[in-house]
């Protein structure tokens, strides 16, 4: 073994990273069998649509959350929906399946493998949300609280009103709007055309918010393929490009934060670049209605007349499958990328009370 | 291309039964810290975070990446968390490694932890069922096999259990300092899962550990000498289908084959100076020689009765004391992996491996399915010959 005066390695451009094919589940509001089918689901639905082997993806990397269906090593299980035989290069994060995402993006960067599977999934409905998601919280101030995701959506809808930066009425015209963009998705749980009149004069939940400003419960999965360069193009017609992909975490406290902005979106979005250009389409992980003003101001995409279509989907507030969630926001940028109705486009995702922690990404079509 | 990376600072707890004066937040505060003072480096010079741990069960935190924000300095920054069952630690270490490689970030902190006495390791190891079987009780089946594939004598789990406790007496962090361990008390201890003993079992302990990893630039500048990451691999299989080789999971020899030819190594016995292999149970060290290409198969247990595998051995395993001597879940394959980096330093104190140039820190979890390895080298570009 002899030692060799090592020569310096620049960083070079990012390498060029494309979504080529997505696959979701419907979301469901109870789905009786187990997490891995639904996974399965979404990778036999990529393989069948890519005519790629299972062997062909170098790299697999899930998201999953043990707690949501109340058994350590959950995501253990998930591998046989992984397909995990022969041997695979495989990987987790206990966060939302946009995180590994994430992941994905670093390993391709490093030159050596050129595809990767993304997965995200989740089942919310074995347990009950407003019990499990308290102990998010810091374990010794908060979590003997009981502050529920609700109770501090509650809060940060509150801040939003009192700041006179919307009303209840703006959180009823995204709750209409966002369901009657659902009736066109067929993998929504809730699709309705509701007026904003009749929304308001429903009763309140945890005041100022109505339960249509909640999310549903759901159970759901949704995945990706991820190709490096050139050979993106054989296999997609029209990929969907990862232009800019950054995230970023605030204080866990929300009582030291400004819960009327998002610092944290606001940040990563610039470092995604997402000003650099036109957006046509944002997929964002608003769970709580009062969550698009906030996440609309940091990420710089007003609402009017001949800006970004956000949610046409429907977004979280018509199926909410907690850690594929802001995966499905990935799913349905690509898609309206593949089809040629965007050409660049957002997909933002969340984890955390009162929106702690933000990713974001901007996607692009080629002309 | 990937870019090189390196560990440039390490830091750990003392692990312990139970921490008693310290919040989870504080733990990992503590490790984190003691990295970054070893790297020269504050808070502010971090690019991102990983943070690496069991399940969440184990304290009944959900998510701590969320709690652990502001403790970990990552308010403003990029916070990340891996989870991939026993052999997280090494997973997150790798993931730490990937994030220079690929271009994006110069310094990044990695953080793994557990506080095992926040909680009951058997039952959340068990899969939150109570009456379960635990790791021992899911693995002693599988050593038996082994036993009876090898031919290996039973005194061979009793000599690894001493070995690795005479080690830990070395290390101040480890968890146990069994001062009069010997043979005699390890087979007299209470047999847990035949042919598991007590004093054959890994502990239940606190404690966190980091490490700083640096790119090129970084390493070069860096107050200490680096561990230069030559190689990382990980494989995954599923836990239980008909036919699986339970004993040597393919996993098992696809890793640490993709890792050896990713490092340039063609003979690990001779090439590598130490390894900090992730034992919990005395008998694995000899199963995890030949489920790794390190010995041939059956013959990992005479590597073990030779006295190679001791500190001052041909081919030294766990000088750091290993598992057997401290075991909090979630931080136990970053400590394979920081323990091979203190060696390739030269910053193993009282372990220390005399002209350790390669080390190998190694990682294992769920029903011995999911693999996670690196090479480490004081050498930035090793030639093996």
């Amino acid at each position: 073994m002899t030692g060799q005066a090592p020569s310096i390695t620049r960083v070079t451009e990012p390498r060029d990273v494309a979504i080529v094919a997505v696959s979701q589940t419907d979301s469901h509001r109870s789905y009786l069998e187990g997490e891995p089918t639904l996974i399965m689901q979404c990778v036999n639905d990529l393989l069948a649509r890519t005519g790629l082997d299972r062997d062909a993806l170098e790299f697999t990397i899930a998201g999953s959350c043990d707690y949501l269906s109340g058994m350590p090593f959950a995501f253990v299980a998930n591998i046989d929906g992984v397909g995990a035989w022969p041997p695979v290069y495989e990987s987790h994060v206990e966060m939302d399946g946009a995180w590994a995402l994430n992941e994905a993006w670093f390993r391709l960067q490093c030159g050596d493998i050129d595809t990767a599977l993304v997965i995200g999934s989740g089942k919310s409905s074995p347990g009950r949300p407003r019990e499990v998601f308290p102990l998010q919280t810091d374990p010794y101030t908060m979590a003997p609280l009981g502050l529920d995701p609700v109770s501090m959506a509650g809060i940060q809808a509150r801040a939003l009103v009192d700041a006179g930066l919307a009303t209840e009425a703006d959180f009823a015209e995204i709750v209409s709007r966002s369901r009657r963009n659902a009736l066109a998705n067929p993998h929504a749980q809730v699709a309705n055309d509701t007026s904003v009149k009749d929304l308001l004069a429903e009763p309140y939940f945890a005041a100022p918010l109505r339960r249509h400003d909640l999310p549903p419960i759901s159970d759901g999965a949704a995945a990706v393929i991820l190709v490096a360069g050139d050979r993106a193009r054989e296999i997609a017609e029209r990929p969907a490009w990862i232009r800019g992909l950054d995230h970023r975490i605030e204080s866990h406290h929300p009582g030291l934060r400004d819960l009327t902005t998002s610092a944290s979106t606001a940040l990563a979005a610039k470092h995604a670049g997402v000003a650099n250009g036109p957006i046509d389409v944002a997929e964002v992980m608003v769970n709580y209605s009062p969550e698009e003003v906030v996440l609309r101001n940091a990420l710089g995409i007003p609402p009017g007349e001949g800006g970004a279509v956000v949610n046409p989907s429907g977004g979280p507030l018509a199926g909410h499958p907690v850690m594929a969630t802001g995966l499905v926001r990935f799913v349905e940028v690509a898609q309206r990328i593949f089809d040629g109705s965007a050409d660049r486009g957002v997909a933002h995702a969340s984890s955390g009370p009162c929106l702690q922690q933000n990713l974001v990404c901007v996607l692009e079509g080629e002309a | 291309m990937a870019r090189r990376s390196a560990v440039v600072g390490i830091g750990q707890t003392k692990y312990s039964k139970r921490a008693k004066d310290q919040s989870i937040d504080g733990l990992v505060r503590e490790a984190a810290i003691k990295a970054l003072d070893d790297a020269g480096m504050t808070f502010a010079d971090i690019d991102a975070i990983v943070i690496g741990k069991a399940p969440d069960a184990l304290e009944g935190v959900m998510m701590p990446e969320l709690s652990l924000a502001d403790a970990l300095g990552a308010v403003g920054k990029p916070i990340h968390r891996v989870h991939t069952a026993g052999s997280v630690g090494a997973s997150t270490a790798i993931t730490g490694a990937t994030m220079v490689e690929s271009g994006r970030y110069d310094k990044v902190l990695v953080v793994c932890y557990e506080k095992q006495s926040d909680g009951n390791a058997t039952w959340a190891l068990s899969g939150g069922r109570s009456g379960g079987q635990g790791a021992g009780g899911t693995f002693a089946p599988w050593i038996r096999s082994y036993i009876s594939r090898s031919g290996a004598p039973e005194h061979i789990g009793w000599k690894v259990a001493v070995k690795d406790r005479l080690n830990a007496l070395r290390n101040p962090n480890a968890h146990l300092h069994l001062k009069d361990i010997s043979i005699e008390k390890v087979k007299e201890s209470p047999m847990l899962w035949d042919p598991l003993h007590f004093l054959e079992s890994c502990p239940s302990s606190d404690g966190a550990a980091a490490v700083v990893i640096g790119s090129e630039e970084v390493a070069l500048a860096a107050p200490t000498t680096p561990a230069w990451i030559i190689a990382h691999a990980k494989r995954t299989e599923f836990g239980s289908f008909p036919g699986r080789d339970t004993v040597r999971p393919q996993a098992g020899v696809d890793c640490s084959a993709a890792l050896y030819k990713k490092a340039g190594i063609t003979n690990p016995l001779t090439q590598i100076d130490c390894a900090e292999l992730y034992v919990p149970f005395s008998w694995y060290e000899p199963m995890w020689l030949e489920g790794h290409g390190i010995m041939p198969e059956g013959e990992g247990w005479k590597l073990t009765d030779s006295g190679a595998t001791e500190l001052t051995g041909s081919f030294p395993v766990n000088p750091s004391g290993g598992v057997l001597s401290s075991n909090p879940i979630g931080a136990s394959g970053m400590i394979r992996c920081l323990e091979a980096a203190n060696q390739v330093r030269g910053t193993a104190g009282d372990y220390q491996v005399d002209g350790a140039r390669v080390a190998l820190g190694h990682a294992y979890g769920g029903a011995a399915q999911y693999f996670a390895m690196w090479i480490v080298s004081s050498d930035p570009d090793p030639v093996f010959s």
